[in-house]
C-alpha cells in the first residue's frame, strides 16, 4: 500500500503549488463509451455520422416500402386476384397480399390442400429433431433410435396410405418439407459413409486409401450442380431397363454422395488432430482395429469436429436449394414458381424476402449454435 | 554413405517376417479386405457400365465425342470470341468455359478487394461499422446463393427500359437491358500499349530482385517504385504516343429503342457478378478478419518499439504473418466461386453448364455433356489448387 503513502504528499512540494486542474475526462459511462467507440478521432466520427445517415434513410425507406405503402390484401374476383392496386405502388409499397395468397404454396407446393397439417407436422417434427440432437444430454447412441423413429413418422406422415392417412404421391410434395426432407436425409446418409471414408483415407491399405482420395477429390472438384445434372439425366441410363427411381430419389443420392465428400473432410481433420499417443495406447491396450476406432478414436475426433460439422450443415442446407435447377419442388422453386401466374408476375422482390426470412431464421439459428458450442467446447483451451 | 556400414541399420522399419496364410496375420486381413472392396466397387461399376451401354444401344443414343465437329444452331448472347450459331459445338462450348473464365476472374478480383474491406471493417474501432460489417456477415452467409441470384436479377429485371434509363453517372445508363459503360475505338495501338505494360511489369519484377539482391549484400535499401513507375506506366504511353495517341471514346447514346455504341454489361452477367462478389466477400470478410487477429498483439508492439510507422507495420509484419493463416482457406474461397458461378444456367447467363446443358439437350448425349462439364471444372479447380499451393508455399514459414 505505498501508494497512499506516494498520493497524500510528495516529499518536498507543498501541496498548493500546483494549480488547480480540471477533473480528468471520465473513462466509464455511457458518454465515455460513445467517445470511445464512436467519435475516438476526426476519422472515426466522419465514419460514424456518414453510417449513421445512411442507416436511418434506408431504415425509413424500408419501413415505407415495407409497412406503411404496403398492400397486405387484394380483392379475388371469381378465382382471379385483382392486383391493380399493388401495381400502382410499384416501387413505392410493398405487395404483402402475394404471400398472403400464397403462402400454403410456398410452404407446401402442390400437396393436397385439406392434407396440408401432415407436412406441417413434418416441419414441426424436423425442428423438434434439431433441437434434440442439439442438445448435449442426447449426445450418446439414444440419439440413432429417436432419429430412425422421427424419420419413419415423417415417412408415414408425407406418404400415407396406412393408418387411414389417404396416399399421396411423392411428385405432389413440395415446399419446406422438401428443403427439410433433402437436406435432413443427406446429412443421416452422407455422415456414416463421411466416417467411412475418412478412415478409409487415412487407412494404410493403398488400394482403399487411393479409392478414398479419388471419391473426395472427384467431388469437391466439380460442383454440386454437375451431380445434380448427372442424377437427373445420366442416371436413368444406369439403371436396368424397366427399373425406374424417382427423380427426388436421384436428387438425394446425388446430394448424399456430395456431403459425403466434404464431411469426410471435416471428420478428417478431427481424426488428424487427434493426438498420436491416443492411438497407440488403444492398440497397447490390444483392442482391434474396429474396437479401437468405435471405442477411443471416434468419440474424441468427432466430438473435436461438432463445430465445422455444424457450420458443413449450413452449407448443405442452403445447397439444397440447388435442385431448382434439375425442377424438385423445393421452398426456393416453389417461391419461384408462386409468381409464374400472370396476375402476380412481377412481385418477385416479395417472394425473396419472404423465403429468405425462412432459410435465414434456420441458418442463423444453426449459426448461433455452432458459435455457443465452439466456445463452449473450447473453454478448457482459453486462458 | 561409408562401407563399412552395418547392414542391419541400413534397412528402414522392422524386419519382415514371412506372411502366414492365416487370419491372424495383419497383412493377409489388409490383402482379403482390399480385394474384397475393390472387387466390389469393380463389380458395381461394371454393373452400370453393362445397363449403359444397353440402354444406350436400346435407345439409338450415339455415343463419343463425334458431335464437337457438328453444327450447333445455338444462339449465344455474350461471348469474347466470334460465334455465330452456324459454328459448331466445340467452338459453343469454349465460349462457355471463356464466359466462365470471365466471370471467376472478375468475381474474384472484387470479391477479395470487398471481403478484404468488409472484415477490415468488422475490425475497426467505430462500433458502428464494426456492427455493420457484422450483420452484413451473418445475413449474406446464411442466405442460399440461388436465393440471392434471383433476387438480383428480378431487381435488374425490374428496372425501366432503355427510355427512361437511369443515369446515375455521365454516360453511364442502367435499364433492364443491362448497363451501358463508355469505351474507346479499340485499335492495334492499344493492344501495343497493353504490351508494353506486360514487359514493364516483367522488367519492374526483374529489377526489383536485382536491387534486393545487392540490398542483402551491402545492406543498403533501394527505391525501386520510380523505375517501376516508368516502367509500368511511362512505357506504354511513350509506345502509345509514339503511334500517334488513337483516342476516340465511344459513349452510350439511346438510338430508338435501344442503346448503340459502348458496351454493355448485360442483366445476366451483372446479377450473377453482384451475387457472387457480395456472397464470397461475406466469407472472404471473416478470413481476413481472422487472419489478422491471428496476428499476436506483440508482434505490433515490437514492430512500434523498432519505430516503425503505422503503415510499415501492417506492410512488413503484420501481413507477412496473415498471410499464411489467410491464404490456405482463401483458395477454398476462390474455388467455391468458380464452382458457384455454375449457378448461371439458373438466371440465364451463358456459361459452360449452360452451354453444355443445352448441347446434351439437343444431342441428346448426356454422358458426354456432363463429362465435358467435370473435366472443365476439375480442371480450373486444379489450377486453381496448384497456383494456390505455390504462392503458400512461397510465403509459408521456413521452420527448423
Amino acid at each position: 500500500m505505498s501508494d497512499v503513502t506516494l498520493n497524500t504528499a510528495v516529499a518536498g512540494v507543498p501541496h498548493d503549488a500546483s494549480a488547480p486542474r480540471s477533473a480528468p475526462i471520465r473513462q466509464t459511462g455511457a458518454i465515455a463509451w460513445v467517445r470511445q467507440n464512436l467519435f475516438a478521432t476526426w476519422l472515426s466520427t466522419a465514419v460514424t455520422l456518414l453510417l449513421a445517415y445512411l442507416i436511418l434513410r434506408w431504415t425509413v425507406g424500408f419501413i415505407e416500402w415495407a409497412f406503411l405503402n404496403a398492400i397486405w390484401e387484394v380483392p379475388v374476383v371469381n378465382g382471379q386476384a385483382q392486383t391493380q392496386a399493388c401495381r400502382e405502388m410499384r416501387g413505392t409499397g410493398a405487395c404483402w397480399a402475394v404471400i398472403n395468397e400464397k403462402h400454403r404454396f410456398i410452404l407446401f407446393g402442390t400437396y393436397p390442400f385439406e392434407q396440408h397439417w401432415r407436412p406441417a407436422l413434418v416441419c414441426v417434427l424436423f425442428v423438434a429433431l434439431y433441437i434434440v440432437s442439439a442438445m448435449r444430454r442426447f449426445w450418446n447412441w439414444t440419439l440413432v433410435p429417436i432419429w430412425i423413429v422421427t424419420l419413419t413418422v415423417i415417412g408415414i406422415l408425407m406418404w400415407g396410405g396406412i393408418l387411414g392417412l389417404p396416399y399421396v404421391p411423392q411428385e405432389r410434395w413440395g415446399g419446406l418439407p422438401i428443403t427439410l426432407i433433402l437436406s435432413t436425409f443427406g446429412l443421416a446418409l452422407a455422415f456414416p459413409l463421411a466416417i467411412l471414408v475418412a478412415l478409409g483415407r487415412r487407412s494404410k491399405l493403398p488400394a482403399i486409401k487411393i479409392l478414398c482420395v479419388l471419391y473426395v477429390e472427384l467431388i469437391r472438384g466439380v460442383p454440386l450442380i454437375s451431380l445434380l445434372f448427372m442424377a437427373s439425366v445420366m442416371f436413368p441410363l444406369f439403371l436396368p431397363e424397366g427399373m425406374n427411381i424417382d427423380k427426388l430419389l436421384r436428387a438425394q443420392v446425388a446430394i448424399t454422395l456430395f456431403a459425403g465428400a466434404y464431411l469426410a473432410e471435416v471428420v478428417r481433420g478431427g481424426l488428424q488432430a487427434l493426438p498420436r499417443g491416443q492411438y497407440e495406447a488403444a492398440e497397447a491396450l490390444g483392442l482391434s482395429y474396429w474396437q479401437k476406432t468405435g471405442l477411443i478414436i471416434l468419440p474424441q475426433a468427432l466430438r473435436l469436429v461438432i463445430p465445422p460439422l455444424v457450420n458443413t450443415f449450413i452449407g448443405f442446407f442452403k445447397d439444397t436449394s440447388l435442385v431448382l435447377i434439375i425442377g424438385i419442388f423445393d421452398l426456393l422453386t416453389a417461391g419461384k414458381t408462386a409468381i409464374v401466374e400472370p396476375a402476380w408476375q412481377g412481385f418477385g422482390v416479395e417472394v425473396y424476402v419472404t423465403v429468405g426470412v425462412i432459410y435465414l431464421v434456420f441458418c442463423f439459428a444453426m449459426s448461433k449454435y455452432s458459435q455457443g458450442l465452439e466456445r463452449d467446447l473450447n473453454q478448457h483451451r482459453r486462458r | 554413405m561409408s562401407a563399412t556400414t552395418d547392414p542391419r541399420l541400413a534397412s528402414s522399419g522392422p524386419p519382415r517376417r514371412p506372411l502366414r496364410l492365416s487370419w491372424g496375420d495383419e497383412r493377409v486381413r489388409g490383402i482379403v479386405w482390399q480385394v474384397l472392396v475393390v472387387g466390389l466397387i469393380g463389380t458395381i461399376i461394371w454393373w452400370l457400365w453393362q445397363n449403359t451401354v444397353h440402354n444406350l444401344e436400346v435407345r439409338r443414343i450415339a455415343t463419343g465425342f463425334g458431335f464437337l465437329s457438328r453444327e450447333a444452331g445455338l444462339p449465344i448472347g455474350e461471348s469474347l470470341i466470334d460465334y455465330e450459331p452456324t459454328d459448331t459445338y466445340l467452338r459453343a462450348l469454349t465460349v462457355g468455359v471463356l464466359n466462365t473464365l470471365k466471370v471467376a476472374v472478375i468475381g474474384v478480383v472484387l470479391a477479395t478487394i470487398l471481403g478484404t474491406l468488409i472484415g477490415i471493417a468488422r475490425l475497426s474501432n467505430n462500433w458502428l461499422l464494426s456492427k455493420l460489417a457484422g450483420v452484413y456477415i451473418e445475413v449474406i452467409r446464411d442466405l442460399p446463393l440461388l436465393l440471392q441470384l434471383l433476387f438480383w436479377y428480378t431487381i435488374l429485371q425490374g428496372l425501366p427500359g432503355p427510355r427512361q434509363a437511369l443515369n446515375p453517372v455521365p454516360n453511364v445508363f442502367l435499364s433492364n437491358r443491362g448497363m451501358k459503360l463508355p469505351w474507346i475505338e479499340w485499335t492495334s495501338a492499344h493492344w501495343l500499349a497493353l504490351a508494353a505494360m506486360v514487359v514493364g511489369v516483367a522488367v519492374t519484377w526483374l529489377y526489383a530482385r536485382v536491387m534486393r539482391q545487392r540490398q542483402y549484400q551491402d545492406g543498403q535499401p533501394r527505391r525501386i517504385w520510380p523505375v517501376g513507375v516508368a516502367l509500368i506506366l511511362g512505357l506504354p504511353l511513350a509506345v502509345w504516343a509514339a503511334l500517334g495517341a488513337p483516342f476516340t471514346p465511344d459513349l452510350p447514346a439511346l438510338r430508338g429503342f435501344n442503346f448503340r455504341g459502348g458496351i454493355t454489361v448485360s442483366p445476366e452477367f451483372f446479377a450473377l457478378l453482384i451475387g457472387l462478389v457480395t456472397y464470397t466477400a461475406g466469407f472472404i470478410a471473416e478470413i481476413v478478419r481472422a487472419g489478422i487477429q491471428s496476428v499476436q498483439h506483440g508482434q505490433w508492439e515490437a514492430a512500434q518499439a523498432i519505430g516503425l510507422k503505422r503503415g510499415e507495420i501492417l506492410r512488413k509484419i503484420v501481413l507477412p504473418q496473415a498471410l499464411r493463416v489467410i491464404v490456405p482457406p482463401m483458395t477454398s474461397q476462390y474455388l467455391n466461386l468458380t464452382k458457384n458461378s455454375s449457378l448461371a444456367v439458373a438466371i440465364g447467363y451463358q456459361d459452360i453448364v449452360s452451354i453444355a446443358n443445352t448441347t446434351l439437350n439437343q444431342t441428346g448425349q448426356a454422358i458426354e455433356g456432363i463429362a465435358i462439364i467435370m473435366l472443365v471444372y476439375l480442371t480450373i479447380s486444379l489450377s486453381i489448387s496448384l497456383f494456390m499451393n505455390w504462392y503458400n508455399a512461397r510465403i509459408a514459414l521456413v521452420e527448423r
